[in-house]
Order: structure tokens, then sequence, then C-alpha cells
């Protein structure tokens, strides 16, 4: 208990707050690290998910590579990375690592929130004289934005926790405080750095419940999320809020 | 008039749904195809409104070939209603209703109001306009599947199996508000069900398929049982057992009639009375 008290009075601590490596630029960068991130990766990742959910075709590819993906170690790539193109885009090379970290979840959110639609529905819909511009935006799109919008959170929280890896090519975020204090075996400032990186990453989850309510239309929270639910491709590191 | 003229159907993994099918459905009445599953109902309905297209022969709406009409267009003037209402879960019951209205490019307002008519037209509270169809019984879904199907006053409602998943107390219910609506409207109605019953009683004509949809008999319910063409019509449509199947008995100097199990079926009178001929 004591070293939580120790992380809460150095994260309270005034000279954290200012000048430069404080707190809020260290929470600054992490945090545009991963918008920028999960913002490239939902450009990319949304409509190739939207394109395998409304045709059907291309699932098996974008499974394969889904696997693929998850299966790099973000590490490792960063330093090949490094090594291929040069320090000098350092910051582009943390982005594209963590862009590839993001797009298999949002992928898959995005086609899967489109598999689950019941056929019969969008069949009913072609056959009022939808056409299929207006399957995908007035139908395939809303009732697939529960799935998507678990891809996209699941996404944010790995980009999350694994933008801790900036501070190994001197671009600071939240990792600073965890990689600086094992070297100089400071646990509060490693432990309260942690937490701040948890907060964040509840903080980031909680906007998108919230964005979650405007957005996923009320009949289908009303009558689909349970069977949707259960059908979410998440894997969820924290607890969530419940909606 | 929909005419059918020698209509075959083969789907691409080389099922053929449809063998050089032949018919012409009058408008204004209602036609009913009616067999086991898997006969080519279905396809068979779905090829007016070009969700399936022929491999051959031609299909004619008022005799314009319906391979020359975009299916987009034909489709928003042709109503369609389904087994499972097929209904926009995240649209309320109006918006529901007015959906191809609003494609149409009507204004909401003008859509709306139609729309509310419309609930009455098929026997739904107002009240339910802002509900969600997770929010309605299932005959309740059916009755907006039909608002929907009539919203823009096809001159053809499809309907496949549309109160084949409810309980039978509803559907006697529905299939009494159809007749209504049909003395109403007088859409020219092609319905699909399994079901003969049904078939007899919302049928003008009756349309009797066996695998391939090649037609078993053809004719008013009157003329199939009167007549039926074949072994095969005679037992589907069980003239020959059950309470189809009626004699003629003597108790105390009447006739009167008992089916095929004993049971009193009724007496025999010379002219029936009222309201049975409408
Ligand atoms: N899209 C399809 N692809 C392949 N076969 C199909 C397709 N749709 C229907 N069929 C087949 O065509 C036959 C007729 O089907 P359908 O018209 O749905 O019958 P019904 O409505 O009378 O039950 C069935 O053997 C069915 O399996
Ligand atoms: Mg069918």
């Amino acid at each position: 208990m004591n070293l939580f008290l120790d992380a809460f009075a150095w994260i309270a601590a005034p000279e954290q707050w200012s000048g430069s490596g404080s707190l809020p630029q260290r929470l600054g960068e992490h945090l545009l690290y991963t918008v920028i991130a999960v913002g490239v990766a939902a450009l990319i990742a949304v409509p190739i998910g939207w394109l395998i959910g409304h045709t059907g075709r291309g699932r098996e590819f974008a499974v394969g590579l889904s696997g693929a993906a998850r299966a790099l170690p973000s590490f490792g790539l960063l330093f090949l990375f490094v090594m291929l193109v040069g320090v000098t885009l350092r910051g582009p090379i943390v982005i594209a690592v963590l862009v590839l970290l993001a797009i298999p979840p949002i992928l898959a959110g995005a086609y899967a929130g489109f598999e689950v639609i019941d056929r019969r529905t969008i069949d009913a819909a072609r056959a009022m004289g939808m056409t299929e511009g207006q399957i995908l935006w007035r139908v395939e799109v809303p009732l697939g934005l529960p799935l998507l919008f678990g891809g996209l959170r699941s996404a944010t929280l790995q980009v999350v926790a694994t933008a801790v890896l900036a501070v190994f090519v001197g671009l600071g975020g939240l990792g600073y405080g965890i990689v600086q204090g094992i070297a100089v075996r400071q646990f509060d400032q490693m432990l309260g750095s942690a937490l701040l990186i948890i907060a964040l990453a509840l903080l980031l989850d909680a906007v998108f419940a919230l964005l979650e309510r405007f957005a996923v239309p009320r009949g289908v929270r009303a009558g689909r999320t349970p069977i949707v639910r259960s059908a979410s491709p998440r894997r969820r590191a924290v607890a969530e809020p419940s909606a | 008039m929909i005419e059918f003229r020698s209509i075959s159907k083969r789907f691409d993994d080389g099922t053929l749904a449809v063998d050089d099918f032949s018919l012409v459905i009058p408008s204004r009445r209602t036609t009913v195809f009616v067999g086991s599953s898997g006969c080519g109902k279905t396809t068979l309905l779905r090829m007016i409104n070009r969700m399936v297209d022929a491999s051959s022969g031609a299909l004619e709406i008022d005799g314009e070939n319906v391979s020359a009409i975009e299916p987009v267009q034909l489709r928003r003037r042709i109503g369609y209603v389904m087994q499972n209402s097929g209904l926009l879960p995240h649209r309320t019951v109006i918006d529901n209703i007015a959906t191809v209205p609003r494609l149409n490019g009507v204004p909401k307002r003008a859509a709306h109001e139609r729309a509310l008519e419309l609930m009455d037209t098929v026997g739904l509270d107002r009240a339910m306009a802002k509900r969600y169809p997770s929010q309605l019984s299932g005959g309740q879904q059916q009755r907006v599947g039909v608002a929907r199907g009539l919203a823009v006053d096809p001159n053809i409602l499809l309907m496949d199996e549309p109160f084949g998943a409810v309980d039978p107390i509803v559907r006697a219910e529905l299939q009494q508000e159809l007749l209504r609506l049909q003395r109403e409207l007088g859409k020219t109605v092609v319905f699909v069900t399994h079901d003969i019953d049904e078939a007899f009683l919302l049928g003008d004509q009756v349309v009797i398929l066996e695998k391939g949809a090649r037609i078993a008999q053809r004719g008013t319910p009157e003329e199939i049982l009167a007549n039926p063409a074949s072994d095969f019509v005679a037992s589907f449509v069980g003239a020959d057992r059950g309470r189809r199947a009626l004699s003629i008995r003597e108790v105390d100097g009447a006739r009167v009639l008992v089916d095929a199990d004993g049971n009193l079926a009724g007496r025999l009178v010379d002219r029936p009375a009222e309201a049975s001929a409408s």
C-alpha cells in the first residue's frame, strides 16, 4: 500500500507538473501517438472491413493478415524499422508500429459488425429498392456500429499500452517514467507512470463508451445488443464500464 | 397482369429451381403459389421484382419485360412482404413504413403522414409509431411489414409466407385482415404459402406446385377441390380424407355431412344462406 501512496505522491509533486519532461507533456505525447495511430489505422481498416463485410469477399485474407499482424512483436518491429529506415524518421516509425497493432481489431470489428446483421434484413432492404450504397450507409453501417466500436476500443487499449515503446527511440510518452524509473530504481516513478497509463486507457475507453451511446441507433441497443455483444471479437485488458 | 412465359431458373450451383414455368397472373386478384418447401415458390416470386433473374424465358408486367426495367426502380414500385417482416431494427415503426417513399424523395412530413394512415389501414394503433421492431409482437411486426409493402401504393404486392411465423390465432386474424384489405384496395397480390388452407382461403387463383415449380394444377379453390387433376393434387389438398372428404348421411330424414373421421361437419340444405358468397 505504501508503494501506491508513494506513487500518488510522486504524481502529485509540483516538479512533475512543469518544465520539460513534465507529466502533462508526457501525457500529451502519449495521447497524441495514440490518437494519430488509432485514427490512421481506422482510416485504413474501416473501409476495407466494410468492403469485406458488404461483399462477403476477402474474409479469409483479412483473417489471415490480422492473425499474422497480431503475432508481430511490436518491440522487435520498432527496432527493425529504425534499423531499416534510420533514426531521422523515428516519429513516423513509432506511429507505423502502433498502426500495425491497431489495424487487426478495427478490421475485425468493421467486418464482423456487418456479418452479424441478419441476412434477411439486408435482403428485405434490397427487395424494397435500396441501392447497394443505401444498403451500406443506411443499414449495414448503423447496424454494424456496436462491433466497430468494440474494435476501436480494443485497438485503443492496445495502442495506449504499447505506446510506452516510444521512449526507446527517444520520443517520450508515459513510458519515459517507467524506463527511467527502472534504470534508477525509482519505484514511485515507475508505478506512478504505470497508473497514469491505466488512467489514460480507462479515460479513452469511457470516451468511446460515450460516443457509442450517441452514435449507435437506439433500436440496435434496445433489441440486438445482447446478441451482438456475445459475438464481440474484443479482447478486453481492462474491465468494461457497462454502457 | 403478370405473365410468366417459359421461365426457367438454374442457380449457379446447378439447382434447377424453376423448370419451364408459364402462367398468367390477373390484375387486382390474389394468386397463391402453394407447394411444399423447396419447390420453387420463393424463386418464382422473387423473379417478379428481379431479386432473382430468370435463366431463360420472359417475364412481363403489363406487357413490359422486366429485364428491361432497372431492378432498383422496379422494386420501388412493387410491395414485398416476407416471413420475418424484414424490418430495419434500428428504425422506428413509422420510419420503417416510410422507408421507400423517403427513398423516392417524398418529404419526411408527408411520408410520415401517409405512414400513420397506413397504420390505420393495417389495424395498428398509431401509438406504436415510435416503437422499434424489437418492441412489437410477431403479429404486429407483420402488420408493419404489410404497411411498408403498401407504402408507395404499389399495384403489385408480393407476399412470401407472411404469416408463416405467427401463432395460429394471430394468423387467422391477419388472414381476415388481408381479405378485408384486398376487398378495399384490389391489388395484384402474389402470395406464397405451403399451407393449402391458407391458399384456398386467400386465393382467387391457386397454383399448386411440385418440385421445379411444375404446375400440378391451377384454378379457383372450388375448381381444384371439385376436380383434383391428379392423385398428387388430391392428396395435397386432402380431398380424399379428413375434413375435406365429406359424405352425406341421413339422420331422421335430414341430410347431414360427416367428414372422413365421422365428425359432423354440417347439414345439407338446398341453397346456402347469405354472406358465404362475396
Ligand atoms: N440462391 C440460391 N442458390 C442455390 N440454390 C437455391 C437458391 N435459392 C433457392 N435455391 C434452391 O432452389 C430450390 C427452390 O427454392 P425456393 O424457391 O426457395 O423454394 P420454396 O420457396 O418453395 O421453399 C430449392 O432447392 C433451393 O434449395
Ligand atoms: Mg420459400
